[in-house]
């Protein structure tokens, strides 16, 4: 709270309703940058020429990308047998991914949607790729549901129309609501990344040297100059997006667990899903953020923009999230127990010591609720490997905890008679292998052809973007009885 | 307003140093009285709306309205049929009052998304935008406008604009380069 000094001219009592305090914070961009370098860092990784480690990964990813698609069409041509489906484990791998890659796109929203309404500047520097990632996930879910379902060509049933019987599909149905929750959640998040493109589109179209690109750019920067008339309608979207997203976020996942909720096999008939799921998306899609980011800002030295600040804000995201997952698989257990429902009881025995037994044991106990209480400590917090190191662990550890309610609740339910075992297929692996090709090569595309970071939400950090801003031994006042409400 | 060489006038701008001076210079043109002018930014700068003597942006209410229309278009999407058209019994889940929550998840989501696509759409609307050609493309500065230059324009439309009195209220105001730009 002290500082005030640095502002002499500023009138004491406007300056505390009206001057943002110059905290003794550590700066959200290192070095003292300023716009024009922004400019340049950030576009310099798109218009240079593309890296040969990025030919090269970017072959095998598409590569990756292409034989997943060549499983979904052996899939689609042959049957949904080639699945390992079978009675009883009528869903695995394919709701398990969908539910996993759903999950990882939560985080983006979070972070652009959920921390632009709680002020949190840091969010400036990740939240363009975060919002990316968001995308591209939703991509690699949609897949699952729209595939599963066996014959591809009747996916219209899932639409609100009528069949040739003239029936309508049932609106009081969790899986419509999927239906509706996910494609809202695409077609929203779609608007929310495009309308914070266009002033760094702008950006691009403005540096741009060759016809093509000032054309592409151009066009998708909708003829953006920066207008102060322009910007204050942008706002007001931007925020209302802002609002918007957050109740959408959260519904999604919500959403998605009713799907399993609202049955009634054991350790899916329970009312903490909604919760449980929404905060082990959020923790699995930070993890996935920093998957991709710690690289990415390796190997553009982006240090000063993406700042040891900004991890050790992640991971502690990560061990907040993390911790309310680890108490609610604990919750879970309790209430089963207290329930004195013997299949629930069963089913939760069998979790821990069934032939699943290893998936929880390593999944959800060790990666999901023991590894991220390492960010307890700054020391930890602040090594990239073991952030990198426990980011890897909850990106496989919330994949088994998918596959563990889903195939461990579905696997030996009420009847032993009707107990099974569910093995995948090579077209189950590689199919799920293949949306990874999918999802990191649409990523790849991404950092080559579109600014990574939001340059002009970046610029706002800066301390001269703010023009009460009084730069020391510089003459600047704040006008005593100004019109002006800030 | 033509310059000697015929060329059409748009209006007159000029280039600040920094966020703070453009702030200060949109005050003063603000209370010069002059209506059609306007500020360029790479960021939206804090305060600027009021400097600029611009009110709220209404663009929440087409976004209330769109909202609505979405909420109401699942209602009549889902009541419609389910009720009227061809009740469907699942679950042996009657159809009456008690089981209106379960429509209530596509409410939510279709006034969500219709709400997000009016936030989109009246945004361009307003700012009309898309709009590929605008005079101050042809002031080479003003490429600086989405890097790091502020820039402040003051359109030859104006009932107050003369170029006199343009010119030395941005000179005044710290404004750099003064320029005149042309409409083609």
């Amino acid at each position: 709270m002290d500082g005030t000094t640095t502002v002499p001219d500023v009138i004491e009592s406007e300056a505390s309703a009206s001057v943002e305090k110059p905290l003794a914070r550590v700066p959200l961009v290192l070095n003292k940058r300023n716009f024009s370098w922004i400019t340049e860092r950030i576009s310099g990784v798109i218009e240079e020429r593309a890296p040969r480690w990025w030919w090269v990964a970017f072959a095998i990813t598409s590569m990756v990308a292409t034989f997943g698609l060549f499983c979904l069409g052996y899939q689609i041509s042959t049957g949904v047998g080639t699945w390992g489906l079978n009675h009883p484990v009528g869903w695995a791998w394919d709701i398990t991914n969908f539910v996993f890659w759903i999950g990882i796109g939560h985080a983006g929203t979070l972070i652009s949607a959920i921390l632009f309404l709680l002020r949190q500047k840091w969010r400036t520097s990740i939240n363009r790729s975060a919002e990316a990632m968001t995308l591209f996930a939703v991509i690699c879910a949609a897949i699952f549901p729209g595939v599963h379902v066996g014959r591809v060509w009747m996916a219209w049933y899932l639409a609100p129309l009528p069949n040739n019987y003239g029936i309508w599909p049932n609106f009081r149905s969790p899986l419509l609501w999927d239906v509706f929750a996910v494609s809202t959640y695409f077609s929203v998040s779609v608007l929310f990344w495009y309308t914070g493109l266009v002033p760094d589109l702008a950006t691009l179209r403005d540096r741009a040297t060759t016809k093509i690109k000032k054309f592409l750019y151009g066009i998708f920067a909708l003829g953006w100059r920066g207008s102060n008339r322009n910007w204050r309608h942008y706002e007001m979207a931007y925020l209302l997006l802002a609002g918007l997203s957050t109740p959408l976020v959260l519904s999604v996942h919500s959403v998605v667990s009713f799907d399993f909720a609202t049955s009634i096999i054991p350790t899916w008939h329970t009312t903490i899903f909604p919760p449980y799921f929404v905060a082990g998306a959020i923790f699995g899609g930070f993890a996935m953020v920093l998957t991709l980011l710690i690289p990415a800002r390796a190997i553009y030295k982006l240090h000063d923009i993406i700042t040891p600040q900004h991890v050790d804000k992640m991971a502690k995201i990560i061990l907040l999230t993390g911790s309310i997952v680890g108490y609610a698989y604990a919750m879970e257990f309790f209430v089963a127990w207290y329930s004195g429902n013997q299949y629930e009881k069963f089913a939760f025995y069998n979790r821990i010591f069934g032939p699943y037994w290893w998936y929880w044991w390593v999944g959800m106990l060790f990666c999901n609720t023991l590894s991220p209480q390492l960010f307890w400590f700054k020391r930890f917090r602040q090594n990239v490997y073991v952030v990198y190191f426990v980011c890897m662990c909850v990106n496989a550890g919330m994949w088994f905890e998918r596959f563990i309610i889903i195939v461990g609740g579905l696997h030996r339910d009420f009847l032993p008679s009707s107990w099974g075992m569910f093995y995948p297929t090579w077209v189950d692996i590689w199919t799920f292998i293949g949306t990874f090709g999918i999802f990191t090569s649409l990523f790849l595309l991404f950092i080559r052809y579109l600014p990574m970071i939001a340059m002009s939400e970046v610029k706002i950090v800066l301390p001269e973007a703010n023009p009460h801003h009084a730069f020391p031994g510089e003459h600047h006042t704040v006008a005593a009885g100004g019109k002006e409400r800030t | 307003m033509r310059t000697p060489s015929g060329n059409k006038v748009y209006g007159m701008g000029a280039e600040y140093p920094s966020a703070t001076a453009l702030y200060e210079a949109a005050k003063r043109v603000r209370d010069a009285g002059f209506k059609r002018w306007d500020v360029h930014s790479p960021f939206p700068i804090h305060g600027m709306d009021e400097a600029m003597g611009l009110g709220k942006s209404w663009l929440s209410a087409v976004v209330l309205a769109g909202g609505t229309t979405g909420l109401l278009t699942a209602a009549v999407l889902e009541f419609g049929p389910s009720w009227l058209i061809y009740p469907l019994i699942v679950h042996g889940k009657p159809t009456n009052w008690a089981t209106v929550p379960a429509f209530f998840p596509i409410m939510f989501e279709l006034t969500i998304l219709f709400s997000a696509f009016s936030a989109f759409f009246a945004m361009l609307l307003m700012n009309g935008l898309p709009r590929w050609y605008h005079p101050v493309f042809n002031w080479q500065r003003f490429s600086r406008a989405t890097n790091d230059g502020f820039f402040l324009v003051i359109e030859a439309r104006d009932p107050r604009f003369t170029e006199l009195e343009a010119r030395e209220l941005l000179e005044q105001s710290g404004g750099q380069h003064v320029t005149i730009i042309h409409e083609d």
